[in-house]
């Protein structure tokens, strides 16, 4: 055990000391983590106050998960105090912690979707009256929360019938009911569009107003600099530093979270692509859904990267997905180098060279409990047939290889995958695709709900892979990594092409207007 | 020392182990085994011969349950499969005949082959939850048995049938080595080819693996099958041993009991991750306690209560929960170690 040092430790920066001379609300002081020799949280320092939105930034295993679970009392300190309002507390359970005022709302949304709204709002504290519950104040009651927040929502409704955005926000008006101090968002706007976004951050904005201090945990740069007052930034399970986010340069935020220099964040060099009028290699014709997309036409050169850019429900998941076997094709044709197949299976699109990594990472891309090892060679096994086992120093070697070549930490072969980071789940799909020698990748959403700093290598292996002769389809909601990444950008709107744009050609702002649907340009 | 205890083996065979040293303090003649005529007896011997029907049917069961799935049908399909064999041996005028019950264990093996096609088609054709698809042949099974053997309990004479369950080959029954030739055959294949890894893969996550192009329905199909022909042998040993086929008691609560011994050896019903290994162990467990509760001479009445009390036991100890619980209050300890120094840290 490290003793605490007698020399003056350095400081760390913090830009300002409290928001107009308050006190905390919630101050985390020395907190440590272990998990066997391990430190996930190594002294960190971390406080809250009363009417502020609070970003934690890091990369994966930079202890963004740890410490919000010190402080909701999933995860016990094993070393470190929390005050919550000038008392010291200690947390045994997320339940003590909410009654103590400190709720938390989950990124995979942990609600009852068969009962009603309201029965989800007061859950655990139906009004009673004789021993049974009052449905009608339990109504009343769950309105007057619903409407505090400006959401219109009919509490007798049944919560599974709503959007997933307003089931986030129900989940928030539940905390709310709880009679909240420090209300935790972990990656809430992750499968929201941008009008739920602007939704949720005017319910932010309300609870702050009331003197509620939310911490919002998210990869997206630009909501952190909309939303937030102040960020903490952790690294290796280390405090950085404590900013204000408007005196905080976003190149600078992003360089202290990898704890890089600005200048390797550099955007990366095209080469040469094929001339545009060169047979494509993948050539998809008039690809036509149930629901999703109508008489789509999709070409990619060899070793170009073309991005698919879009509104949730635009098309751009369905696309993706009748193209790689995944989905039906009700209509049209895809061509692989001048061949082509029926696909009514991803084993026959992975036949054709042609691989799909799907933007639902936990349940349609890892194999959680298999090891990195099984998780790697997966698809190429099921290629070969389950009667023609690859070697196992062969495997090892294999997966060895795109272990140190992906950069996938930790490198251990033998943990099971869904121990691992999100980024690097990510990576062991890529690679279990690339362990195909596939000749089409279609990326859907690979960065999402990942770090900067795998978000970045992965974009540029992406661009490596596309060098070396690579066809890529990548989509992602993030319209300043598509054009970032991308050769060329074709924009679905309502399952239709409404434009290929080159990608030097265009600024993420006149994307953005094609993107949009027209009614929003005037607005 | 951790690592052992971490294992997942490790509780299933403390289990057993105890269950062993128990049975031979309680009465010392457990573990004497004698031979005579070249032939050894003794109880841990009949323990080995008695396990094979389950054995076998808890094999299938595990490869079923791997794929998220559970087979309601294997004793009925025993049921029939005994059936059949009784009825061809009993209508072909030579019972003594080697060939004769080589053709009728064939044959009803065959028939069983066909009822895990059945089972296996529902599920993974048809896409019927496994507990729906197989309890079909649960309840129409025994019928199906009965129609063949006209509604009697058919017996038979048959010195080469009765050699199945109760004969030797060398020293030891030949029971036993139908079960290790089965647990054999079963480990190589799962484990020499990539069977199992795809097995596991299609259990934990199936929509993640049809996407990486592993052809579900094939190995789903499969594991049904192999339940069914196991279940079928399982069938001909039984009737071999009571020298009879009765539709009604053949296999009755066998697939409860099978997926007692794959639980007990610590694979989940979530599927996924199996151990075969682990299902050997559950399945003695089961055949010892079985002996025990024999031998100690517990009331037939009570003997379920007592079976119930041990196997209740051995699953609390194995749930994550109390393990957790056990692992926390170590940790809880290495805690209050690491206390005064944060007293000492902070203002």
């Amino acid at each position: 055990m490290s003793s605490p040092t007698l020399a003056a430790a350095p400081h760390p920066p913090r830009d300002n000391d409290g928001v107009d001379g308050a006190r905390p609300l919630l101050e985390l002081t020395g907190a440590t983590v272990r998990f066997g020799a391990d430190a996930a949280l190594d002294d960190v320092s971390f406080r809250m106050f009363p009417g502020e939105v609070h970003s934690l930034m890091g990369e994966n295993g930079a202890g963004k998960s740890t410490l919000i679970k010190a402080i909701t009392g999933a995860l016990p300190l094993d070393a470190g105090t929390l005050v919550l309002e000038g008392r010291p507390v200690r947390f045994a359970t997320p339940y003590d912690a909410q009654r103590a005022g400190v709720s938390t709302v989950y990124q995979e949304i942990d609600l009852l979707p068969n009962l009603s709204v309201a029965e989800n709002v007061l859950l655990g504290r139906e009004p009673r009256a004789f021993g049974l519950v009052d449905h009608r104040l339990m109504r009343r009651r769950a309105a007057a929360v619903l409407a505090d927040l400006g959401l219109d929502v009919d509490p007798a409704s049944t919560l599974g019938t709503h959007p997933v955005a307003v089931q986030q926000l129900v989940a928030i008006a539940r905390a709310i009911a709880t009679d909240v101090k420090v209300l935790v968002l972990d990656e809430p706007t992750s499968s929201l569009d941008l009008d739920e976004v602007a939704e949720l951050f005017d319910v932010v904005r309300r609870l702050t107003a009331r003197g509620v201090a939310v911490l919002f945990v998210s990869h997206f740069l630009d909501q952190v600099y909309e939303l937030c007052d102040r960020v903490t930034v952790l690294r290796d399970g280390r405090f950085v530093g404590e900013y204000l986010t408007r005196e905080l340069l976003r190149i600078d935020l992003v360089a202290k979270m990898l704890g890089r220099e600005v200048s390797e964040l550099a955007e990366r060099q095209r080469g040469a692509v094929a001339e545009p009028e060169a047979v494509p290699l993948l050539s998809a014709r008039g690809v036509t859904t149930a629901r999703g997309v109508q008489g789509v036409d999709v070409d990619v050169a060899e070793g170009e990267v073309v991005g698919v850019a879009g509104l949730l429900g635009s098309g751009r998941t369905a696309l993706a997905r009748a193209v790689t076997g995944v989905a039906r094709l009700e209509a049209g044709s895809v061509r692989v180098d001048g061949a082509g197949a029926r696909l009514d299976s991803p084993r026959r699109a992975i036949g054709l060279g042609l691989v799909y990594s799907s933007e639902n990472r936990r349940t349609e891309g890892i194999v959680a409990e298999l090891s990195v090892l099984d998780n790697i060679t997966l698809a190429l096994q099921a290629q070969r047939g389950a009667l023609r086992p690859i070697p196992l120093a062969r495997r090892r070697e294999l997966a060895q290889s795109w272990v140190d070549a992906l950069g996938i930490r930790p490198p251990d072969l033998d943990r099971p995958a869904g121990t691992l980071s999100g980024g690097n789940q990510q990576k062991v799909l890529l690679a279990r695709l690339l362990a195909l020698a596939p000749r089409v990748l279609v990326l859907d959403e690979p960065t999402r709900g990942i770090d900067v700093g795998a978000k970045v290598e992965i974009q540029n292996l992406v661009g490596e892979l596309a060098d070396n002769g690579l066809s890529v389809v990548f989509i992602s909601a993030e319209l300043e990594e598509v054009l970032r990444v991308s050769d060329r950008v074709v924009v679905l709107r309502d399952g239709r092409v409404v434009g290929t744009v080159e990608s030097d050609d265009v600024t993420t702002g006149s994307l953005l207007a094609l993107v949009a649907r027209p009614d929003e340009d005037g607005g | 020392m951790t690592g052992i205890l971490r294992h997942r083996l490790f509780w299933p065979s403390a289990a057993l182990v105890l269950l062993i040293v128990v049975n031979s303090v309680a009465r010392p003649k457990f573990l004497t085994t004698t031979m005579r005529d070249g032939q050894l007896y003794g109880a841990l011997v009949d323990v080995l011969r008695g396990s094979a029907p389950l054995m076998l049917v808890a094999l299938g069961m595990t490869i079923v349950i791997a794929t998220r799935g559970i087979d309601l049908s294997v004793g009925a399909i025993m049921a029939v499969s005994g059936a059949v064999a009784l009825t061809i041996i009993d209508g072909s005028g030579d019972p003594e005949n080697v060939g004769t019950v080589l053709v009728a264990v064939l044959v009803a093996v065959l028939v069983a082959l066909v009822l895990g096609v059945w089972n296996g088609f529902l599920v993974s054709v048809l896409g019927i939850q496994p507990i729906i698809a197989t309890l079909v042949l649960m309840l129409a099974g025994r019928g199906v048995a009965l129609l063949i053997t006209g509604g009697f309990i058919t017996t038979v004479n048959s010195a080469p049938f009765a050699y199945i369950a109760s004969g030797y080959l060398t020293l030891l029954p030949f029971a036993f080595f139908v079960s290790v030739a089965a647990i054999v055959a079963i480990a190589l294949v799962e484990r020499r080819t990539a069977l199992g890894v795809l097995t596991e893969a299609v259990g934990v996550n199936p929509e993640a693996s049809r996407l990486a192009g592993v052809r579900r329905r094939g190995i789903v199909w499969g594991a049904y099958v192999v339940s069914g022909v196991l279940a079928g042998l399982a069938g001909v040993i039984y009737a071999s041993n009571i020298k009879a086929a009765d539709a009604n008691a053949a296999g009755l609560f066998i697939e409860l009991y099978a997926i007692l011994a794959v639980v007990l050896g610590g694979t989940s019903l979530n599927g996924g991750k199996f151990s075969i290994a682990g299902t050997v162990i559950g399945v003695l467990i089961i055949q010892t306690l079985e002996s025990t509760i024999l031998f100690l001479g517990v009331p037939s009445a009570e003997s379920p209560v007592f079976f119930a009390f041990v196997v209740v036991a051995v699953v609390v100890i194995q749930s994550p929960r109390v393990r957790g619980a056990l692992r926390s209050l170590t940790a809880s300890r290495r805690r209050d170690v690491a206390e005064p120094t944060t007293a000492e840290v902070a203002p």
